[in-house]
Order: C-alpha cells, then sequence, then structure tokens
C-alpha cells in the first residue's frame, strides 16, 4: 500500500501541469488529494504501525533482484509519526498553495504545483523506506526537487545561486552518505535499515559509515557548519519555506538520526557529532533569529536552532530524551508551519515582511494575530500547547546528565536551556515584530507598500494548525502511548528520572527551569528590542556561509589554472600529453611489475611472414620520413596491404579481404583531396621537435607491445571465440563464424557502428557543400536525372557521338574523357555489382558480408565517378546519400526490432528453408536482412564520399577557374 | 600463449611510426600517421588473440581455427578507419579553403583559458562576500514581485511614517 501512495504522489506530480492549465491554482485542490489520502490511510494503521511484536506494517516489492535491493518499506511507530506530519502538512500546505499563487505566472505553478507534490511523495518514501540504498534515491529526489522549488524565482540571479548553494551542500552530504550506506551494508551484510538495527555491525568501517551517514544528515538538516544554506533557501516562495524548510526536507536529516539512534547512538563518534553540532547549532540559530528584522529570515533561523536541538535530542540516546524529541519534532512541524504560512499571508496582504514597515496587522488581521500567536507559544514553550509538553520533557531527560555536569551531557544540558531562552526571545520578537506597530523605527522606513484581505483559507490553514498544537498540547497523555514502542527501543542511556509527557507534574525542577527560562527570555528580547540592529554584527570572523563561497572559488579556479596548464591549444602538444600518460601510467607500472610476460615466443609463423612485415616496416619508416604528400600516402597503403596479407596469413580472410578493399577506396578518396592540396606537406617542423617525436612514438610502441605481450602471457581462460563454432551455425544460422558475430551475436555493436558511419558520412557532406543551397543543387541535379532515365545525358548544343558508352560520357569535357576508361567501366561495372551483391549473400558463409560487398559495390561506383564524373555518378545512383544511408540504418534496427513482435530477444535469429520452384530448397535466415542495412550503409558512406570529395569538389574546382578567368580576363582589359 | 614476435615488431613500428606522423600540425600528415597507428594496433589485436589458424569459417577445414572474436572488433575498425579517412581529409578540404593550408591552428579558446589563467582573472564572477550578501539580501527581500509590480508607496504614508 506505501508503494501505491508512494505512486500517487508521482502520478499527481506528472498530472499536475495538466490539472493547472485545466483548473488553475485550484488544481492544488486536486493534487493535495494524494498526501490527503496518505494521511487518512495512516491514520488508519495506528495499530498495525505501533504494535511492538510484528514491528509495524512491512512491504516488500523485488526491484533489482540481482543487486538484492527490493523496494522495502516499513510503516513503524517513528515511521507512522513522519509519515502523518509529512503527509498532513504537505497535504495542508498544498491547499494553502490554491490560494496563495496567482492565476498565471509563466507557467511556474504548474512546476510548483508538480515539484511540491512530488516532493511530498519522496518525502514519504523517505521515512518509510525499509532499505538504506532506496532511502538514498528518496533522499536525492528531496535534493533535486528542493533544487527546482528554492530557484523558483529563475530569473533572479541570486535565487539561482541560492538553490545551487542548496543543491551542492546537500548533495555533497548526500554522497557522503552513500558512501557510508555502503561500508554500513558491506559491514553488516544487508542494507535492510531493521536488520541493520536489530543487529548493528561493529568495527571502525561502521564507525566511519555511521559518521558519513550522519554527515548526510548534517547537511541536510542545516546543522552548524552548513546552516547557511537554509536562510539562503528562504529566497523560496514562502509555502514552499513552510514545508521544505519546516516541516519536511530538513526534518529527514533528523528523522535519520532518530532512525539511527537506536543501534548507533552508543557510538562516541556519534555522541561527539550529534551533541557538538546539534548543540552549536541551536545557540548559533537562536541567537541570529533574535535580530533578524524579516519575520521570515527570523523563522529561518529559528529552524536552524531549532534543528540542532531535535538532533540533540533524539541522538542523545536515552528514552527520555527520544520521547521529548519525538514529541518536539511533531510541536516544531505543527508551529513553524503555522507561522511561515502566517508569515506568506502576511507578505500577500501587504507586500512586505519587514517588521520596521509593518503596521495594523493584529486590527487587519485579528484571527491570523491569534493563532500566530498560539504557535509562536507553543516555540517559546508556553503551557497548554504541544510545545510546552515537548519542552518539559526535555529539560526533566537532560537535567541530571548521567556522566556529570562537566561532560558532553552536561553541556548539553546547559546549551538546551540558554537555547530555550533565546527561543523565547525570537517567538517574543515575531509576534511584537508582527503583530504590533513598537518594532518601527522612529524614521525612514515607509509602510507596507498595499494592503488587500487575504482569503479565508490563507488564515485557517495556519489556524488550524495552531489549534493543533493545543489538542496534542492536551491529549499529550495519548501522544505518550503511540510513541512508546519507538522510545523503549533507544535506551543506550539511562534517564536520571523517568519522563512522561503532561500538561501538570506538579511543582518540579524542571517546571521551575520552565519558568526561569521564560523570564530570562522576556528580558534578553526586552534588552535586543530596544536596540535596532541595521547590520547584524558578525559573531566571529569566521562566516561558513562566506567560507563555502570561497571553497566555490577556489574550485573554479582550480579549473581554470589547470585547464590552463594542460590544454595550451596546440593539438600536438595536447595529443602529446596524452601519449606521455599512456607511457608513464601503464609503462612505469609495467617496470615495476614484470611478472606477468609468456613463458616463450614465437619468432615467426614462416618465410612469408617476415618477407610482408620486412616491407611493411620499410614502408612505415619511409612514410614517416616523407616529405612529399603523395609519397607518404602510397607508403601508407603499401602498409595497408601489407597488413591486410599479414592478416591472411594469420587466419584471416575476412579481415584481408576487407582491409584490402578499404584500403583502395582510402586510395582513391586521399588522391581525390590531395588534388586540392599542395604538393609537399606545408608544416617543417625542427629536428628538436622531429627528436621529441621520434622518442615519443618509440615510448609508445614499446608501452603497446608490452601490454599487448603481458596480455598474452597472463591470458588464463579459454578464448571466448573457441566454443562459438557449434552455436554459429545451430543459433546463428552461418558457417563464417566472424559474420555471424557481427550480424548475430555482437550485433548491437554493429549496429552503434552503422551510427558512426553515418554521423562520418554526414559529416564529410556538410563540411563539403557547407550550405543547404548547395545540396538542393545536387537534388535538382538528380531530380532531372531520374525524369530522364534511360536516355544518354547530353550537354545542350552539343552533338551526339552516337550511342555512348557510358550514360554521362557526353557531359564530360572532351579533353578529359578518356575513351578506353569508359568501354571498361561499361563492360565491368555491372559484373562488379552483381559480385558485391554475391559478397552480400555468401557472406554468412563464406568470407564476404555486409561490409566488404558494401565497399565493392562503391568501388564499381567509384569507377563510374572516374570514368565520367558528377554527371556519370548521378546516372549510375540517382538518389542522395542520406536515403541510403537511413534506408540502411532502418531496415537493420528493423530487423533488430521484428523478432520482439513475435516474443523473441531483440536481434534474434531465425532459421528457415524454404522451397522456390525452380531454385529449389532456400536457406533463408533472417540476419540477412541486418547485413542487407549494413550493405546500404557502407555503400551510402561510399556515394556520399564520392558525391562530396569527388564531384562536390570538381564544382568548387570549376567555379574557382572560371572566376579566375573573369579576373583574368578584366585585368587584361 | 607464445605470441609472434614478427608481428609483434611490425606492430610496434607502425605504432612508433603512426605517433610520429600524428604529432604533426599537417592535417594529411596527422592522418597519415592516424592510418598507421590503426594498422599497427589492429595487428596487436591478431597477436593477443593467440596463434594462426585456419580461417574461422565451419567445414572449411580440419585445422585449428584462428580466433574469431578479435577478427570481427578488427573489421568493423577498418570500416570504421574508412570513416574516420574521409572526415579527416574533409576536414583538410575546409582547412584549406579557409585558411589555404591544411595546418592545425591553435586553439584560440584554449588560448583565451591560458590567459585567464596566467592573469588569475575569473572574470566578472562576484566575490565571495558579494555572493553570500546577494544571497541574503534575496532571501530577506519581499516577495512582492511574486504576485504583482508594485508601485512605490505613496508620499503621503511616508510622511505619516515619519511622522510616528
Amino acid at each position: 500500500m506505501i508503494a501505491v501512495l508512494v505512486l500517487g504522489h508521482l502520478v499527481a506530480a506528472v498530472a499536475a501541469p495538466t490539472l493547472v492549465r485545466l483548473l488553475g491554482p485550484r488544481a492544488f485542490l486536486v493534487v493535495a488529494l494524494a498526501p490527503a489520502a496518505t494521511v487518512v490511510w495512516a491514520a488508519a494503521q495506528l495499530s498495525g504501525a505501533t504494535d511492538p511484536r510484528t514491528g509495524g506494517l512491512v512491504q516488500s516489492v523485488t526491484w533489482v533482484d540481482d543487486l538484492g535491493i527490493d523496494l522495502a518499506f516499513r510503516l513503524d511507530t517513528l515511521a507512522w509519526v513522519m509519515t502523518l506530519v509529512v503527509a498532513g502538512v504537505g497535504a495542508l500546505v498544498l491547499v494553502y498553495c490554491s490560494h496563495y499563487v496567482d492565476d498565471d505566472d509563466h507557467g511556474r505553478v504548474s512546476v510548483l504545483a508538480g515539484c511540491l507534490v512530488g516532493f511530498a511523495g519522496a518525502m514519504l518514501g523517505v521515512v518509510t523506506a525499509d532499505d538504506l540504498l532506496m532511502l538514498y534515491v528518496f533522499w536525492e529526489i528531496t535534493t533535486v526537487l528542493s533544487y527546482l522549488l528554492i530557484g523558483y524565482h529563475s530569473t533572479s540571479s541570486a535565487a539561482t545561486r541560492a538553490a545551487k548553494q542548496a543543491l551542492v551542500v546537500t548533495t555533497a552530504g548526500g554522497l557522503a552518505m552513500l558512501v557510508g550506506i555502503v561500508l554500513l551494508g558491506h559491514a553488516g551484510g544487508t542494507y535492510r535499515v531493521s536488520e541493520l538495527l536489530a543487529d548493528p555491525p561493529t568495527g571502525t568501517a561502521v564507525t566511519v559509515g555511521v559518521v558519513l551517514l550522519l554527515a548526510g544528515a548534517v547537511t541536510k538538516s542545516a546543522l552548524v557548519p552548513f546552516h547557511f544554506w537554509l536562510p539562503g533557501a528562504m529566497v523560496a516562495p514562502t509555502p514552499i519555506s513552510a514545508y521544505l524548510h519546516a516541516a519536511a526536507m530538513v526534518k529527514a536529516g533528523v528523522y535519520l538520526v532518530a532512525r539511527l539512534a537506536p543501534g548507533y547512538a552508543a557510538l562516541p563518534a556519534w555522541q561527539f557529532t550529534v551533541l557538538v553540532l546539534g548543540g552549536a547549532t541551536m545557540l548559533l540559530g537562536a541567537f541570529r533569529a533574535t535580530r533578524q528584522t524579516d519575520l521570515k529570515l527570523l523563522l529561518a533561523y529559528g529552524t536552524v536552532s531549532q534543528l540542532g536541538f531535535l538532533v540533540v535530542l533524539l541522538g542523545y540516546g536515552s528514552p527520555g530524551a527520544t520521547l521529548a524529541g519525538l514529541t518536539l519534532l511533531v510541536a516544531h512541524a505543527l508551529f513553524k508551519a503555522c507561522l511561515f504560512l502566517t508569515v506568506g499571508t502576511i507578505d500577500h496582504a501587504t507586500g512586505t515582511r519587514d517588521i520596521r514597515r509593518l503596521v495594523g496587522i493584529r486590527q487587519k488581521m485579528p484571527w491570523l494575530a491569534l493563532s500566530a500567536t498560539l504557535a509562536a507559544m507553543s516555540m517559546a514553550g508556553l503551557p497548554v500547547l504541544i510545545g510546552f509538553v515537548g519542552k518539559e520533557a526535555a529539560i526533566a531527560a537532560l537535567l541530571d546528565p548521567a556522566d556529570g555536569w562537566w561532560s558532553l551531557r552536561g553541556a548539553a544540558a546547559v546549551v538546551v536551556v540558554l537555547g530555550s531562552v533565546m527561543t523565547t526571545a525570537y517567538s517574543v520578537r515575531f509576534v511584537w515584530g508582527a503583530f504590533t506597530d513598537r518594532a518601527r523605527p522612529p524614521v525612514g522606513k515607509p509602510g507596507p507598500p498595499r494592503w488587500h484581505r487575504p482569503t479565508w483559507v490563507l488564515v485557517a490553514v495556519p489556524g488550524l494548525l495552531s489549534v493543533l498544537g493545543i489538542v496534542l498540547g492536551v491529549t499529550s497523555t495519548t501522544l505518550e502511548g503511540v510513541v512508546e514502542p519507538h522510545v523503549v527501543t533507544v535506551s543506550h542511556v539511562a534517564d536520571a528520572h523517568p519522563v512522561h509527557l503532561g500538561l501538570w507534574h506538579g511543582v518540579s525542577a524542571p517546571l521551575l527551569v520552565s519558568v526561569g527560562i521564560w523570564l530570562a527570555g522576556g528580558l534578553w528580547w526586552s534588552a535586543q528590542a530596544r536596540r535596532p540592529v541595521e547590520v547584524p554584527v558578525p559573531l566571529v570572523p569566521f562566516d561558513a556561509g562566506r567560507t563555502y563561497h570561497h571553497l566555490m572559488r577556489g574550485l573554479d579556479r582550480l579549473a581554470l589554472e589547470s585547464t590552463g596548464f594542460l590544454q595550451r591549444g596546440s593539438l600536438p602538444v595536447l595529443l602529446g600529453t596524452i601519449f606521455v600518460v599512456l607511457v608513464a601510467l601503464p609503462g612505469s607500472w609495467m617496470l615495476l611489475d614484470r611478472t606477468d610476460l609468456p613463458d616463450s615466443v614465437t619468432p615467426a609463423d614462416g618465410p612469408a611472414q617476415v618477407a610482408a612485415g620486412i616491407i611493411v616496416v620499410a614502408a612505415a619508416v619511409l612514410a614517416a620520413r616523407a616529405r612529399r604528400r603523395l609519397r607518404a600516402v602510397f607508403l601508407v597503403s603499401v602498409t595497408g596491404y601489407g597488413t591486410a596479407y599479414l592478416f591472411l596469413l594469420h587466419g584471416g580472410p575476412d579481415l584481408a579481404l576487407t582491409q584490402v578493399l578499404v584500403e583502395t577506396v582510402s586510395l582513391v578518396v586521399l588522391v581525390l583531396v590531395l588534388r586540392r592540396l599542395s604538393g609537399r606537406f606545408p608544416d617543417d617542423p625542427t629536428v628538436m621537435t622531429r627528436r621529441l617525436r621520434a622518442l615519443l612514438g618509440a615510448a609508445v610502441a614499446v608501452v603497446l607491445g608490452g601490454a599487448t605481450l603481458v596480455a598474452a602471457g597472463s591470458r588464463v581462460h579459454e578464448p571466448a571465440g573457441a566454443g562459438l563454432a557449434p552455436r554459429a551455425v545451430d543459433y546463428g544460422g552461418g558457417y563464417n563464424i566472424v559474420n555471424v558475430i557481427l550480424v548475430d551475436v555482437r550485433a548491437w555493436d554493429t549496429m552503434g557502428e552503422l551510427s558512426v558511419i553515418l554521423a562520418c558520412a554526414t559529416g564529410v557532406a556538410s563540411l563539403i557543400f557547407l550550405t543547404d543551397e548547395n545540396l538542393e543543387r545536387v537534388r535538382v541535379g538528380l531530380r532531372k536525372v531520374r525524369g530522364e532515365r534511360g536516355r544518354p545525358v547530353r550537354r545542350e548544343g552539343q552533338e551526339p557521338s552516337g550511342m555512348p558508352w557510358i550514360p554521362g560520357g557526353d557531359l564530360v569535357d572532351q579533353r578529359r574523357r578518356s575513351t578506353i576508361l569508359e568501354i571498361v567501366t561499361h563492360l565491368v561495372f555491372h559484373t562488379i555489382v552483381l559480385w558485391s551483391v554475391y559478397l552480400l549473400f555468401s557472406g554468412h558463409n563464406l568470407p564476404g558480408g555486409g561490409f566488404a560487398a558494401g565497399i565493392v559495390a562503391g568501388l564499381a561506383l567509384c569507377l563510374r565517378y572516374l570514368a565520367g564524373y558528377g554527371a556519370e555518378l548521378r546516372a549510375a545512383l540517382p538518389v542522395m546519400p542520406p536515403v541510403l544511408l537511413g534506408t540502411g540504418l532502418f531496415i537493420a534496427g528493423g530487423s533488430a526490432v521484428l523478432p520482439m513482435f513475435f516474443g523473441s530477444p531483440a536481434l534474434r535469429t531465425w532459421i528457415a528453408d524454404v522451397h522456390v520452384p525452380l531454385l529449389g530448397d532456400v536457406h533463408v535466415v533472417t540476419s540477412l536482412l541486418f547485413d542487407v542495412g549494413v550493405y546500404l550503409v557502407v555503400l551510402g558512406l561510399m556515394l556520399d564520399i564520392l558525391r562530396s570529395l569527388g564531384s562536390g569538389v570538381d564544382s568548387q574546382i570549376r567555379a574557382e577557374q572560371s572566376a579566375g578567368a573573369d579576373r583574368t580576363e578584366e585585368v587584361s582589359r | 600463449m607464445s605470441p609472434n614476435l614478427t608481428l609483434l615488431l611490425v606492430a610496434c613500428t607502425l605504432i612508433g611510426t603512426g605517433v610520429y606522423l600524428f604529432l604533426s600540425r599537417s592535417l594529411v600528415r596527422a592522418l597519415m600517421g592516424f592510418l598507421l597507428m590503426g594498422n599497427g594496433i589492429n595487428l596487436l589485436f591478431i597477436v593477443g588473440s593467440g596463434p594462426a589458424g585456419q580461417p574461422p569459417i565451419v567445414g572449411h577445414s580440419e585445422g585449428v581455427m584462428a580466433d574469431p572474436v578479435p577478427q570481427a572488433l578488427v573489421l568493423t575498425a577498418i570500416v570504421i578507419t574508412l570513416g574516420m579517412t574521409a572526415f579527416v581529409l574533409a576536414l583538410a578540404h575546409r582547412s584549406r579553403q579557409l585558411d589555404g593550408l591544411d595546418l592545425v591552428r591553435d586553439d584560440a579558446e584554449s588560448r583565451r583559458i591560458l590567459e585567464l589563467a596566467e592573469t588569475d582573472n575569473l572574470g566578472s564572477v562576484p566575490t565571495a562576500r558579494e555572493t553570500a550578501e546577494a544571497i541574503q539580501a534575496e532571501g530577506a527581500r519581499t516577495e512582492s514581485r511574486f504576485h504583482e509590480e508594485v508601485a512605490p508607496p505613496p508620499p503621503e504614508e511616508h510622511e505619516k511614517g515619519v511622522g510616528r
């Protein structure tokens, strides 16, 4: 059921934008149904959740079985309380929002609605998750959503920076927490929260893990030294602050502390972290709150203080403190949400929340004043409210610390009392500032900019929250019974006296301390109030917020310096750096550890191999020394053909075939481009540079060669291809194992490769044609050719030279025509194409396949191009290359998807023997279809190359020549 | 396993000369280097795959087959190299169109970053203090903008405020 509820929130979040478009701000009421349903359901589960024998309601759905991650939820006492708080306040805030936001705020209202309800769902997940990894996932969802919500005013740079600050701080904590989760889960052998708590693992790793988990809690709950993001987050609209920064998100950290306390509160590291950071936060936040003039910032610092207080109580480790902590957690959610919403209403009605500008709010909104005063009383711990009950219990639990006053616990007691004094002071300051006119300075500040009467919902929602504070205060003994099952699990420290909730325990020590706190708080406030604080004086020279920004700037500096150092702008230097790293890291490792070298080496496989090797080596060295381009190109080709021969000798006919074909095509393409470039290489590096490069080249060669030796020497398993032979025939339906691998076993890789080819071809075409107009000209030419199909194309005004050998021959300049080449082309073109088709179909069983076949077909096109240039190419294949590329990829993709329609996995090969009349039995393998796709893509690449680098460059040369001729004419004139 | 030394030496030579050419400023020379390196690395795959054997075609012959898996890997690499060659050549052609040469010039953006790094110039980023204070000010700002543009308060209101 919990999973269903979380899912319900998700559905509401997704539907929210549509609902907002249909209903306007009233859509908030619809999405509020999700948290409201959660409240109703949770309330009905009281007896099941708080049953100590079962440990609460458990629900588990298998999620990632291999990793052992289940969608495990558990609704126990703590989760039940948190669920009610999170979902209850969430529903009320959503209702409040429906009257708070304007109709059209540039589409941001829909984002607000979606994020808020999604946030409520994520919080529900955090508090009910029984799996630490799942808890982490929900935790980070709340982080991301809070980023979106804080950055609601996306046009304000300060708002986006505040959002980023909150995101960076809480995510950093979250990452630390993830490490902690893994440490803890590894040590405990399970990620189940309930199991880790029932049988807590021990050891250094566990301590480190728990401290890292606490780091997540500390950042999320804005404890010192990460408290600065919370006041910064007040740039969000007030209902968001009310929910995220009072009731829900910041409570996630408190929840985590409460959740882990039963298992780990006894750890000294835990005690230190929780008590020191919590106590410092309580004091710092409360002190800052007493000096604010902005009501919302006052509440923000008050929240920081209260979060520290809650962490101290819930992490303290005694049942009494836990009871007080849980009570105050509920109390804080009620009064702080009420006060934030009050500020929202004041702001909405008057346009300001500066206590120096607010006038006559009590007279204009008496009900609001009443409810806010009640909430502030609860915050100050005045009787009959729940805040009083909680604070009484807290003082009772902390008085008489077990290890004496000169200890961490003793200090915590003092801090709590001192913090409570200041809490009283800022509570009074809130009421005084908001609802009396005394806070106005005598001169200088104008009154509120406007006034309109708030709608009833804006008053009723905070009112309801403060009434709940009274109800719970009066019925606090019942509350004690409800949370009892959780309280008894925390028993690392015994209580000095039994702690109970209630309004009246007689004239006891806690009551006297409370009275003292009220009096001291009142004095503090009156001393503070007389001193108008315009600019807050820093307490210490160290400012956490500023330190954070210094750190971020330092990070920027580091990025700048390292980028500037490593990326000098020169491509050779950059590539050289990469090679140096390649040599330095694996190379030095190989020098240090030479154990994996093979026991023996084979000198050579025969004289043919040695001869081919010598030729390749000689060609490579000469190519490196070549200064003329063509010489280098031919020498590199020699190495390519030589490599093909070495492949063949090694037993790879497919490789050799493809390599020879690719080498031929490369040669043609290189020559096509080189005609545009100078005969010699334009660069002439110095001797020093050349030597450095040679040294680096040698080093890289040695390291890679060594790595290969090590790889060969450390092989312990059978090659993956060993058992492939029978499977290739049975499953792949082919005898050529390499081809079966390409089109079946590793077909997904081939698919990726096809996409790369497609991108390459597109890139080539865009670099040559540059503009759409140029491409359009090509398209028009093709359309014309298609219109005149079958007839030879002729230049206008030219006499036909009888029947030409090739269709486009007559368009070629007579001086460039070669009759012999035309005749040869005429004779062999169709034969080559037929051969390519044969290679395609036989490739599954013999050397060949789509790649080789596509290149062969491309070579046939190449011949047509060389004989008759662009016109001939158009006549040979009058389609645009993208058509072939797209069709090819579509066919390959289609053959991948097709089996899925019949319930098989993608790319599954089917084999069928079909009887065709005349031909006899035909062996049909579906992966042939995939190979047809490969064929078309490769053919598309070839056509693209010829059309771009061939005829595209031709026409550029022609244009330049005619422009040059015009210029010569002009000059001669 | 005993690797083939001849093939290994050939591959290493190809890689060494390839790296040498690859570090050139001329695009075509770098492409030559790339092709040499590519051939060398393909050969390393073959060296590492095991001893030579019969073509991996079932029923072709009786002897031990060469390992087909590295062959399939290398085959795709060869075809990708073709696409890569065409692309780099198109780049070289474009570079000649723009500069008249196929030399790779220094990247202006990297140069700019280097200059910024040398002068410790982080750009117009506000200081830590300014950022912290801007966020604080934004947090203290009222939400008037959230609802409607607020006209400045009328002067008499201001007078009244002063009167208090």
